[in-house]
């Protein structure tokens, strides 16, 4: 079985699980729930078509080559800020991330700092802030946890220095 | 960290008592979310994609722009039903979370008790994007506050299992995997604690106008 049919159906059988105490609750709870998710969904489709047509091209414009050559061997905490403007500048999906962060590690970059890249990223990627970030949330939100999240790689990092791990 | 308030340690100390308040909920309209209009950030990624997809044109040619069209053309077609799902659960759980309940538990006078539970719940969350960002966006809507869904959003990107298991482990290894998650467990608490402390300094003078 694939991952992606047991996400699906984890996903699918939570939606029926919430769906059956909306029910229980009155059939009136159920069909204005249903009708306020199915709206969502037709307000979110143009932004998602967006993110998601509109990314392939954006990714297309960074190649990987540029991220993976500002995650080099420069040890300190140069190397941890570059680390984290690596890490929101990646473009793509967690193959990509994750695969630029082992490259890293063996290509003789210092934990903390692959470590800081990999928190950035999954932080401050750019592409899942606009793709699915920006169109769910409030914008205000998001920038305002994207800023609050700014410190978390050096901490992270620092961490790391300290207990000579991973 | 902010001290809480005399009336967060009241709000804490109440949680686990029956609140007689808590009773009339159901006569109580369920507050909606505002649908987004096209702000800033719309305009910023639609100006950020015809640049991009204008360069691709200037390298690649008219073949270049359309491979990567029916590249994500396809991906869209695979993420439209999980997009479905996650606005279904995120409607959902709006619905049937009773508000004040979630506003004492995970609102601005939550306390640090507030910020853990919204950790947690990042943590086990199942799914991917799909399914965080609708219920993160429920969350909002019912009555928490930008702290505690804070540490939730960022507990699901660094302690949530499912990239951690499906990407991170097979191409990082076992032992950096689990040693990030170690060192990354104090971060969404951190966040949300952080969160909270500017975001009461930065618009509590105007709330309290209102």
């Amino acid at each position: 079985m694939s991952a992606a049919l047991v996400i699906d159906i984890i996903l699918w059988g939570s939606v029926l699980g919430v769906g059956l105490i909306a029910w229980q609750r009155g059939p009136k709870v159920m069909t204005s729930s249903l009708r306020e998710g199915i709206w969502d969904f037709i307000n979110i489709v143009p932004r998602i078509a967006l993110g998601v047509l509109g990314s392939g091209y954006i990714a297309a414009v960074i190649p990987q080559e540029v991220i993976t050559g500002w995650l080099g061997p420069d040890s300190g905490w140069l190397g941890v800020a570059t680390a984290v403007v690596a890490g929101g500048a990646t473009p793509g999906g967690p193959v990509i991330g994750f695969s630029i962060g082992a490259v890293a590690l063996k290509a003789g970059g210092g934990a903390p700092q692959v470590l800081a890249y990999v928190v950035a990223w999954a932080l401050f990627a750019f592409q899942r802030l606009l793709l699915w970030e920006i169109p769910f949330m409030p914008a205000k939100f998001v920038w305002f946890r994207a800023v609050v999240s700014i410190p978390l790689p050096f901490l992270a990092a620092a961490a790391a220095m300290a207990i000579g791990k991973p | 960290m902010d001290r809480p308030s005399a009336p967060a340690r009241k709000a804490l100390s109440d949680l686990p008592l029956k609140d007689p308040a808590a009773l009339p909920e159901d006569t109580e309209p369920a507050p909606r979310k505002k649908r987004k209009p096209i702000g800033w950030s719309m305009i910023t990624i639609v100006v950020l994609v015809a640049v991009s997809a204008t360069l691709v044109w200037r390298r690649d040619g008219m073949a270049g722009v359309l491979d990567i069209l029916t590249h994500d053309l396809a991906l869209f077609g695979g993420i439209l039903p999980r997009v479905l799902a996650g606005c279904l659960l995120g409607a959902f759980i709006a619905e049937i979370l009773p508000h004040d309940k979630v506003s004492r538990s995970l609102g601005p006078n939550s306390g640090l008790k507030g910020l853990l539970i919204g950790a947690a719940f990042g943590a086990i969350l199942p799914g991917g994007p799909f399914t965080a960002y609708p219920v993160a966006s429920a969350l909002l809507a019912v009555g928490a506050d930008f702290g505690a869904t804070i540490s939730m959003v960022v507990s699901w990107t660094l302690i949530g299992y499912g990239r951690a298991v499906a990407w991170e482990l097979p191409i990082m290894g076992t032992d950096f995997t689990l040693w990030r998650i170690v060192l990354c467990l104090p971060l969404p608490v951190i966040a949300g604690a952080f969160g909270r402390f500017v975001y009461v300094r930065m618009y509590s003078a105007k709330d309290e106008v209102e």
